[in-house]
């Protein structure tokens, strides 16, 4: 729209017609308090916090429901606008609790910082105040209602943002109070979101709620651990005995490629880190078949000896490798590297939840036709074929829902089941659990590939017409299907994909060569003249085993030694523990997994919340993990590889080219407590300088895989500030394959489960508890 | 939902929501007229009400308590088979409303929105009914009693009470 | 059943066909019912525009808005269907016209709703009663369903090619509905609770459409003025205050009731003459001049002309013309708390200012009445309703809000006596707690 001119507080101004005088005020820098209003909801009006005088209007006006007009003058904070507010605080407080000393919202509270921006301090109330029990409505929503102020922002973002409508408002007048749809508990997706907008201390986290005070924590915003999405969360933690805690999860910084959103398992999954049953010293299995702990060097020494026996006496290819989903790019691509130079072997595989290796070699390096997430927030036209984001991507979900909402964008679903997300939809089709090929066929122009009717065609037509459309497709796709929609989708204009995948960095595993025959960016075993100029090593060229055939090699006796990170495949694929009696196995995981229980040698390990690297997710946003969390006795993945290495006898230094390259300053850890480290390291990147000294530095790592992989050759700098980047992902050259064994197996995953690590939460099994359907999947594992 | 075997109704009222969700643009529309016609069968909105209606409109029950909660009339528990409520709005408070209150209270050992041990009245102390000019006023359930002195308020009771009150629903 | 009052004073136009059984159709039809409808159909939208500005019509409902203007502010075309809306929910204290006018002349509101939707091209129209109003609201359904019988309504009225339909609909207890955008909540069969303006219902009313929406006695009115022209009926009334309206006169007179007064007809004399004065001998105290919401007058201040604009002079409002009137031995501390109870019990809770205002002015005027009170709840008093004033999300704020800066302005040292530890002088039976 166009621009118009007007004057706030004698400054010229000037926005897009209609934009509303709070979000203008608010570009130029002038804050308009405001209880109610929140940006991209509906409006209300009801706190009238913001009211401001508007020249010829004879009240005060709510700037959060006025939009700019050309000429119009404004004033944002005379006295009488001050007194409006002061005395709108004055009758909010007047019965409001003055429990901010325990109150979780102390410290961070909207009506605290009013309170004491507009001087309502004096206590003109004398009245006999109400008290309401605090109620439980969930095992992670708790609400006290003589707090709630009533700004609708819960009932608002649950109905309109999370189109699940939880939350209402019974009574009238001064009994007035928010409700939960079960009476009295919440019956919803157990997203928070509540939580998270409610500016005062009503609503609160069962996670966290007396927990501490918000400024005793330190706030790291990192990248969440459970899904493929990638969303920003921000953990508050805290120093405790064995190292730092994490305390709660939210969303505070809202600069990540979720935006407002966070879901349950960002919000609330974090509690495996701090539960007691974790490994924290390494275990080795001893004669009487008995787990002892023992120290660091006894079990590296011996994971290495026996490492290096197996592969002096059977050579690498008897020895297998399983990577992680939840790993960093650093970290796969170490392991990749461990394995094929020091091991010797391409027997390396890992979960695979999604077929990115058909989808890069599908679009073939054609450039812009990948999507990143927040595309998925303004792209005109959207097609999501297969998957049920509401449950297995809840960031897309919610982008999706958003941009139908607020830009009107035309989504269209077909689904073999009726997903929540078909309410949002401008048509749905529901098709067989077998049809997505032919759908795509029957999108192509084949009439007879599905049963076709008059919905069909219109579906068809209306996907034919759209001159800009985002195709979103689930792992119901994989292969020479893949193929066929890439190619399908490129005969329209502007399409651009999306594959999905499960887990934080499913992505990246596969993008880092965690794979039998492709080396990181998909380049094939054979081919591998660079790595090998790089590693100055030899590497091998055939393709190694895959996830399946490694167990059926230990099966047959054919493979002597396997090493696994933080990965449960026994659980996940169902292996026979007998097929795996005469295999070494190591493995690194946080608790003794179906998969850790069979090992040989257990190192505990840490979890992506402890340490710092970078992850891709499903849509190929590059982020930035940064260490938040600490357990005395762990030990992360990447000085793992390191160490086993070290002991292997392999020179570290070419396993991690630390200290080469550019410039080098006095080596910084990056922890919780590092702030300074972090600026440290902004300034150092701004400068081109790297913190290069110490062999655990997985930026060495980023050094190198930025080298070898184009289409991770990002800005550096961005990155480290937090930005997402997304992946080049048209710099992945990769000749389509004849024909490749169909390896993926999607992790099902419903909203209150992830895997194997979910049912390490106690947060997310309570809140499975509390919900009778859906099930989940008991089996879920990684 | 059409008037089946599975309503709490009786066929009249059921009937007379089949057609109520036709009248409007919107079958919401229905909901308020629903839960009073609703009220008067039942005599509160109980949780099977909330349930039923809610399937009838299409909305949820939430939607439907937060309606419902928001009238006054609307009540979520029983009261006695003859509602008296008094209104002591202004008008009514000069023309003695609150003595008529009293005096029912007196009367009926009850006080406001509570009911008599044999269900038969229940008192309730309202705002203005819309009677100003022939206060003091009382309806009971929805009869209008205007001018009112505590004499004839205890031949209106009495009235009731002798099953001679009239029933208008 | 109300009793219908008459006095030599009145002047009947919306009250003439008042108990002579036009509920019944025919009986209205031999009043000249439906005549008007008839005529605005041959004479066409222009023309009904015209006459009702000429009329110099008001808005019944409270804030005097020009009827025919209102009207005129509907968009030609819309994409969305149109609709009239008949407001009768009469909620505020002291207010009970269109009470009688629905008890006995309930085709008049049918009539001018029909008017309306000629004026602005809808199809239909919705008659909104207060639940309360069980009785009436019957009454309404007959006269709708023997208006349709008659094939007055529905297809093709009066063979015009103009289909109209009208419906009738039941609130369920709650003053605020009775605004405008509120009103629309409800028949959406939502909560009470305002909307947020612009825009105004005539751009985006019900359903989204564009709507009229009119009190049940600016409705009814509407037939009478199109039968009797709308300057003749101008003339009635006062400058810029057309016509007459129905004054309800209740409280410490001898003769309460409904009275059809022309516009800008003196306070004094509506009480003194009209009303015959005050009840059992006494003196007057104070008036409250249009429904609990406008600010009091004191015993000095009722030479005054009961129209929008001289009641606006004499810092009151001529509100919906419930002219509620206080004896000498009245206690204004408890009037006072009567009325902020009411306004307390129907705040619809949606805005800070209104919602904790009312409850905060109720508990201290409510201590103060009790005798606890203390120094500076006076001020506080002040202090709270003169910051609901104006910067609430509806004039429900500021109708609880004037009153009550009234009563403490003007009757100050009753307040002080109660602090002073004076027994009220007029007290009352304890008062039961209205929940
Ligand atoms: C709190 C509140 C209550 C109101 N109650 C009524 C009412 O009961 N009846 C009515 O006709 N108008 C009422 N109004 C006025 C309406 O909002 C609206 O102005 C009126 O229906 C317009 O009709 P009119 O132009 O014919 O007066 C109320 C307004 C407010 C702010
Ligand atoms: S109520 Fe308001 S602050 Fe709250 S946002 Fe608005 S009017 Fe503004
Ligand atoms: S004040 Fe009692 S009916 Fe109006």
């Amino acid at each position: 729209m166009a621009d118009v001119t007007f004057t706030v507080d004698g400054k010229k101004l000037t926005a897009p017609a209609g934009t509303l005088l709070i979000d203008a005020c608010k570009n130029a820098g002038i804050e308009i308090p405001a209880f109610c209003y929140y940006p991209n909801l509906s409006l209300q009006a009801a706190c009238r916090m913001c009211v401001v005088r508007i020249e010829k209007m004879p009240k005060l006006q709510t700037a959060c429901t006025t939009p700019v007009a050309e000429g119009m003058v404004v004033q944002s904070e005379t006295d009488e606008i001050k007194q409006a507010r002061k005395a709108t605080i004055e009758l909010l407080l007047g019965n409001h609790p003055l429990d901010c000393p325990v109150c979780d919202a102390g410290g961070e509270c909207e009506l605290q910082d009013m309170t004491f921006k507009y001087g309502a301090a004096e206590s003109k109330y004398i009245e006999i105040k109400q008290h309401r029990e605090e109620q439980q409505w969930s095992p992670v929503v708790y609400f006290d209602r003589p707090r709630c102020i009533l700004c609708y922002r819960c009932v608002r973002v649950c109905g309109e943002g999370m189109d699940v409508w939880a939350l209402g408002v019974e009574n009238r007048g001064v009994s007035s109070v928010i409700a939960p749809n079960g009476q009295d508990h919440l019956n919803c997706e157990e997203c928070g979101m509540c939580i998270d907008l409610c500016p005062v201390g009503a609503l609160t986290s069962g996670t966290y709620r007396y927990k501490t005070r918000p400024w005793e924590m330190n706030h790291v915003a990192t990248i969440c651990t459970h899904c493929g999405d990638g969303c920003k969360t921000t953990l508050g933690v805290r120093s405790v005995n064995d190292g730092v805690e994490i305390i709660r999860g939210d969303n505070r910084d809202k600069s990540g490629i979720n935006g407002d959103f966070l879901c349950n398992k960002g919000r609330y999954g974090f509690d495996f880190a701090n539960r007691t049953d974790r490994l924290t010293k390494p275990l080795v299995r001893q004669a009487d078949g008995k787990f002892a702990e023992v120290s660091w060097d006894k079990a590296l020494d011996f994971a290495a000896k026996k490492l290096r026996e197996i592969r002096e006496a059977k050579g690498g290819q008897a020895i297998g490798v399983i990577g992680s989903n939840r790993t960093t790019n650093e970290e796969n691509y170490l392991l990749q590297k461990f394995a094929r130079t020091i091991l010797g072997t391409n027997n390396i595989d890992h979960h695979r939840t999604a077929d990115y290796v058909s989808f890069a070699s599908a679009l073939n390096g054609k450039s812009g036709r990948t999507a990143g997430l927040r595309d998925t927030t303004s792209a005109p036209a959207i097609l999501l074929l297969g998957n049920n984001p509401t449950d297995q991507h809840p960031a897309l979900a919610w982008n999706l829902r958003s941009n139908v909402r607020l830009n009107r964008s035309r989504l269209y679903v077909a689904n073999h089941a009726e997903i929540k997300l078909r309410r949002q939809a401008k048509s749905f089709l529901q098709i067989p659990q077998d049809g997505y090929a032919s759908l795509i066929q029957y999108l192509g122009g084949n009439d007879g590939a599905i049963a076709a009717d008059d919905n069909t065609t219109a579906f068809r037509d209306a996907i034919r017409k759209e001159e800009s459309l985002l195709i979103v497709f689930g792992s119901e796709y994989r292969g020479r299907d893949i193929q066929a929609l890439v190619e399908f989708g490129l005969s329209l204009p502007n399409t651009k994909f999306a594959a999905l995948g499960d887990y934080a960095n499913s992505r990246g595993a596969a993008d880092m060569g965690l794979l039998p025959d492709l080396l990181p960016g998909y380049v094939p075993v054979n081919d591998a003249a660079h790595f090998v100029d790089e590693y100055g090593a030899t590497l091998p060229t055939t393709a190694g085993l895959d996830l399946l055939q490694m167990f059926d090699a230990a099966r047959n006796g054919d493979l002597a030694a396997l090493y696994v990170v933080g990965s449960n495949p026994v659980s996940r694929y169902g292996v026979d523990p007998s097929a795996l009696k005469n295999t070494f196995l190591v493995v690194q995981d946080m608790f003794l997994t179906e998969t850790a229980q069979l090992a040989d040698v257990v190192f505990p390990a840490a979890n992506l919340y402890e340490k710092a690297g970078t992850v891709t997710n499903t849509y190929g946003d590059i982020q930035l993990v940064k260490k938040a969390a600490d357990k005395a006795g762990v030990r992360t993945d990447f000085e793992l590889i390191v160490r086993l290495a070290d002991r292997m006898g392999a020179d570290p230094k070419k396993l991690v080219p630390f200290g080469r390259g550019s410039f080098a300053d006095m080596g910084q850890t990056r922890g919780a407590q590092s702030g300074e480290a972090d600026r440290h390291a902004v300034w150092l990147a701004a400068n081109h300088l790297e913190p290069k000294l110490s062999p655990f530095d997985p930026f060495a790592t980023l050094d190198e895989i930025q080298r070898l992989v184009p289409s991770y050759h990002v800005s550096r700098l961005e990155l480290l500030t937090g930005s997402e980047q997304p992946e080049k992902f048209d710099l992945v050259q990769i000749q389509p394959a004849a024909s490749r064994r169909d390896l993926v197996l999607p992790a099902e995953d419903t909203l209150f489960t992830s895997g194997t690590l979910g049912r390490y939460s106690g947060m997310l099994k309570d809140i499975v508890e509390s919900h009778t359907t859906p099930n989940p999947a008991e089996t879920a594992a990684d | 939902m059409s008037t089946s075997a599975t309503t709490i109704f009786s066929p009249e009222t059921a009937a007379r929501f089949d057609r109520l969700v036709t009248l409007y643009p919107v079958k919401r529309s229905a909901l308020i007229p629903m839960l009073l016609y609703a009220q008067d069968e039942i005599g509160y909105i109980s949780d099977a009400v909330v349930v039923e209606i809610a399937q009838r409109i299409g909305i949820s029950e939430l939607d439907v308590r937060s309606v419902l909660s928001y009238y006054s009339m609307l009540r979520t528990k029983p009261v006695g088979k003859y509602n008296v409520q008094v209104c002591t709005n202004i008008s009514c408070m000069l023309r003695d409303g609150y003595g008529i209150m009293e005096h029912c209270k007196k009367r009926l050992g009850i006080g406001h929105k509570e009911v008599t041990s044999d269900g038969l009245f229940s008192l309730e102390e309202v705002e203005c009914i819309g009677a100003c000019c022939w206060a003091p006023a009382v309806q009971i359930n929805y009869d209008f009693y205007d001018d009112l002195t505590t004499e004839k308020m205890d031949q209106i009771l009495d009235d009731y009470k002798a099953g001679r009150g009239k029933e208008t629903v | 059943m109300p009793r219908l009052v008459f006095h030599p004073e009145e002047v009947k136009i919306i009250s003439r066909r008042f108990g002579q059984g036009a509920a019944d159709i025919d009986k209205y039809i031999a009043l000249d019912g439906y005549k008007a409808v008839q005529t605005a159909i041959e004479k066409g939208v222009d023309w009904i525009i015209a006459e009702m500005k000429a009329s110099g019509l008001r808005g019944r409902g409270g804030a005097g808005f020009p009827t025919g203007m209102k009207w005129s502010f509907v968009p030609k075309q819309s994409e969305r269907p149109k609709y009239v809306l008949v407001n009768g929910d009469e909620s505020e204290p002291g207010t009970c016209k269109d009470h009688v006018i629905f008890l006995h002349d309930p085709h008049a509101v049918i009539e001018g709703t029909m008017i309306a939707g000629l004026a602005i091209g809808s199809k239909m129209g919705f008659i909104y009663l207060r639940g309360e109003y069980r009785y009436l609201l019957k009454i309404m359904e007959k006269a709708v369903a023997d208006a349709y019988a008659k094939g007055f309504l529905g297809k093709n009225i009066f063979g015009s090619g103009i289909d109209f339909d009208i419906v009738t609909q039941t609130g369920a207890g709650a003053y605020e509905v009775g605004e405008e955008s509120a009103l629309m909540e409800s028949l959406e069969g939502k909560r009470g609770v305002p909307r947020i303006k612009p825009p105004f219902p005539a751009v985006v009313g019900l359903y989204g459409g564009p709507t009229v929406i009119n009190n049940a006695e600016t409705i009814a009115s509407v037939p009478h003025i199109l039968l009797m022209g709308g300057e003749a009926y101008a003339k009635v009334g006062s400058e810029r205050n057309g016509g007459t309206r129905l004054f309800g006169i209740s409280g410490h007179v001898v003769n309460p009731g409904v009275y059809e007064l022309p516009m800008g007809y003196n306070l004094k004399k509506a009480i003194y003459e009209v009303g015959g004065g005050i009840s059992n001998g006494r003196k007057l105290k104070a008036v409250v001049p249009g429904g609990s919401s406008t600010p009091v007058l004191t015993a000095d201040e009722i030479d005054v002309g009961l129209d929008f604009d001289q009641m606006g002079k004499a810092g009151t409002m001529l509100g919906s013309g419930g002219i509620v009137v206080i004896d000498d031995q009245t206690c204004m501390v408890e009037f006072a708390l009567r009325t902020i109870k009411f306004y307390q019990h129907e705040s619809c809770g949606w805005c800070i200012p209104c919602r904790e205002g009312t409850d905060w002015l109720k508990k201290t005027i409510g201590r103060v009445h009790a005798g606890g009170g203390v120094a500076k709840d006076l001020d506080n008093i002040r202090y709270l309703a003169e910051n609901m004033l104006g910067r609430t999300f509806c004039p429900l704020g500021d109708a609880a809000a004037m009153p009550t800066i009234g009563f403490i302005k003007k009757f100050r040292h009753e307040f002080e006596d109660h602090l002073n530890g004076k027994p009220c002088p007029y007290a009352h039976a304890e008062e039961p707690a209205l929940v």
